[in-house]
């Protein structure tokens, strides 16, 4: 008879190698689901994972977007991470993306049409402060009136996606432009736009920011007390107590760093990639940086490799619709099920199988 | 005078019905939640209810076969929840999480090529003299059997859960999963059939919506009505019959505010729009704070996972 049976320790092993597991027994399940739909199984796995970074035909195009996708995936989970690992689950994180986006974009078109040095970093502090205020609204209802931070936090992405619509309707809609719903587009405003730094490598400012945070992060949960507070309250939350560690301050902390990520990387979005505040800017990174985050183990380094991978889908997505007519929820599909097979292989982290002889009661 | 030009009798007709696909949610994880799991894959079974509703519905011209498909989906997808928390012991939030997240995704693949289209009719129950009544037949007795099957299901449910041996059981799995292991009940087997029950209950909400609310298919078409439904489950201090009016009490603000956007209120329809959410927030406020402290009802195991050891 087969038994499962607690590891006491972890094991190290199993934490490392079952991403790379999960992410094999994704493309199984993906090309037998593929193979459902009628595509060619391989094809697909190829396109999405392989063509574009190597392919001659699309690399030049889909290699600079590389960065672009991953750079707001890696900014968000590295934030998100901190939360996970002390046991704060924000998963309002696409709603600190679009109000950051919203805040940057808003300055911007403030200023419209003057130009000068200082309309960029004001946008950033702007995206940033977005983000953190956002995101204080659960982590103040959780330390204040014991309000579940997951609902709230969840249920303000809703109130962010409608107040989005609103802005690129009315307030910051394009007034030169009758018809259209959408706000100006700040690539062409010149102050506000976040451009390549080198050409045509899709390094822009958001990319920069996304290796400082994975430093940052690295360095604060490995070397500062914050993050031996942050992983003692994940592990043990009596003990953490007892150590002096407020909930209430690791509540506000988590939230504020993962709301300001959020936000900045919305605002990298809206002043470059996507350039517009429009009704449909939300692409769901907030939402796909929770798996990130997991894949990359809640560690920075393992979520910059996380990220890369999940951009590296939202780029074959878009590919395998153009050459295989395949729907693009496929690829939301591949994501989902890239956690179900990661949550489910974990369980050899912290449990093995022991056979026993005969049956016990 | 805007509000003049509402009707009592529709306004409440219309409210039930609102009120009635989170309601099927909410009390279907008021029993998951009461065995001591939470699953936050709420949002994610009801999507692929609402698809798989659609689909069988157009293919058969059966819509009580479609809400039965529906039902089978969400449970199908919640078992799937039961397997990674219960067997494989994976972490109740990430899980729920993956379980949304997932369904989504699932349920836009499989639903791509009935965008569009209008499902079979629904039929009203015939409750002859009844509907008949003055203001309360218009009201009460003109609806389609879905809402009475709801408010059987909270009935049923009530009695369950307080005079049935099976539900004693489940709210001691509930409240802790170690006293009940050691009496000798499967705990884990009690959690799993909890959670395939939210998973059928949250996949006939999601039919609702696209069979008799919309009706139609659209993408990511529940808008958030499992998470309202999580929050109802909260709001309702873990009770029935307190899920049944909370969840009347919402649909009666979402009609309202539907009626103020008709009657061509000078708020732009996304701010009005909002108020499902932001108001769902305000109550989740009053309740988790104050004298009332809903949360302390809350079941002692949940979200703590369950593991014999030796």
């Amino acid at each position: 008879m087969i038994q499962l049976e607690k590891r006491l320790a972890p094991s190290k092993r199993a934490q490392y190698l079952n991403p790379f597991l999960a992410v094999a027994l994704t493309m199984v399940a993906g090309g037998l689901m593929f193979a459902v739909l009628g595509k060619d199984p391989l094809a697909a796995i190829r396109l999405i994972f392989f063509d574009p970074i190597f392919s001659e035909q699309f690399g030049s195009y889909s290699r600079p977007q590389l960065l672009i996708k991953s750079a707001p995936l890696i900014l968000i989970a590295v934030g998100l991470a901190i939360g996970f690992r002390a046991g704060i689950w924000n998963i309002g994180a696409e709603g600190q993306y679009i109000i950051g986006a919203l805040c940057g974009a808003g300055v911007a078109l403030a200023f419209y049409p003057m130009e000068g040095w200082f309309i960029f970093p004001l946008m950033v502090v702007a995206g940033a402060l977005g983000g953190f205020l956002w995101a204080m609204i659960p982590a103040i209802l959780k330390t204040r009136f014991n309000t579940n931070e997951i609902l709230v936090s969840l249920l303000l992405v809703y109130v962010a996606e409608k107040l989005l619509a609103g802005m690129a309707l009315g307030l910051l809609r394009n007034p030169d432009v009758a018809g259209f719903p959408g706000s100006r587009d700040l690539r062409r405003y010149e102050s506000a736009h976040n451009a390549d730094l080198i050409a045509n490598t899709g390094m822009h400012w958001g990319v920069v920011a996304a290796m400082i945070a994975v430093i940052l992060a690295y360095v604060m949960m490995t070397r500062h007390s914050l993050g031996y507070q942050v992983r003692l309250a994940g592990q043990a939350p009596r003990a953490a107590r007892f150590a002096g560690v407020s909930p209430t301050r690791l509540v506000v902390v988590c939230f504020g760093i993962a709301g300001v990520l959020a936000g900045l990387a919305g605002m990298f979005e809206v002043s470059g990639p996507s350039g517009q505040v429009r009704i449909d800017f939300a692409s769901g990174y907030g939402f796909t940086a929770i798996i990130v985050a997991f894949l990359g183990r809640l560690n920075p380094i393992g979520i910059v490799l996380a990220g890369l991978l999940l951009g590296l889908t939202y780029i074959g997505g878009e590919l395998s619709q153009m050459m295989l007519q395949l729907p693009g929820a496929a690829i939301q599909v591949f994501q989902g099920m890239l956690l179900f097979f990661l949550l489910a292989l974990d369980f050899q982290t912290n449990y093995r199988l022991k056979l026993t002889k005969g049956a016990r009661a | 005078m805007i509000l003049g030009s509402i009707q009592p009798a529709v306004l409440i007709a219309a409210l039930m019905v609102a009120a009635t696909p989170i309601l099927l949610a909410a009390i279907g994880e008021l029993v998951v939640e009461k065995a001591g799991v939470l699953n936050l894959g709420v949002e994610g079974m009801m999507i692929l209810g609402a698809v798989a509703g659609f689909i069988v519905a157009v293919q058969t011209g059966n819509p009580t076969l479609g809400f039965i498909g529906a039902a089978v989906a969400g449970g199908v997808l919640a078992l799937l929840f039961a397997l990674l928390t219960q067997v494989l012991m994976a972490n109740q939030v990430a899980s729920g999480l993956a379980l949304t997240l997932f369904g989504l995704g699932l349920s836009a693949l499989l639903g791509q090529s009935y965008v569009g289209i209008s499902p079979p009719r629904t039929p009203k129950l015939d409750l002859g003299p009844l509907s008949d009544i003055p203001f309360l037949g218009r009201a009460f007795f003109s609806h389609d059997a879905l809402v009475y099957v709801a408010i059987a299901i909270v009935i049923g449910v009530l009695w369950f859960l307080k005079y049935s041996r099976a539900g004693l059981i489940l709210r001691a799995v509930g409240e802790n999963h170690d006293a009940a292991h050691g009496l000798g009940y499967h705990v884990k087997r009690v959690r799993a059939l909890a959670i395939m029950f939210g998973g059928a209950c949250a996949g006939l909400g999601g039919a609702y919506l696209s069979l008799i609310r919309v009706p139609q298919w659209t993408e990511g078409m529940t808008a958030g009505a499992g998470w309202i439904a999580l929050a109802l489950v909260v709001f309702a201090s873990w009770r029935p019959f307190r899920a049944l009016a909370g969840a009347y009490l919402f649909g009666g603000i979402v009609v309202l505010q539907l009626n103020l956007q008709a009657a061509g209120v000078k708020i732009p329809v996304e701010y009005l729009s909002m108020s499902p959410y932001l108001i769902t927030i305000i109550v989740l406020v009053f309740i988790s704070s104050g004298k009332a402290r809903g949360s302390l009802n809350a079941p002692g195991s949940l979200n703590r996972p369950f593991h014999a050891s030796g």
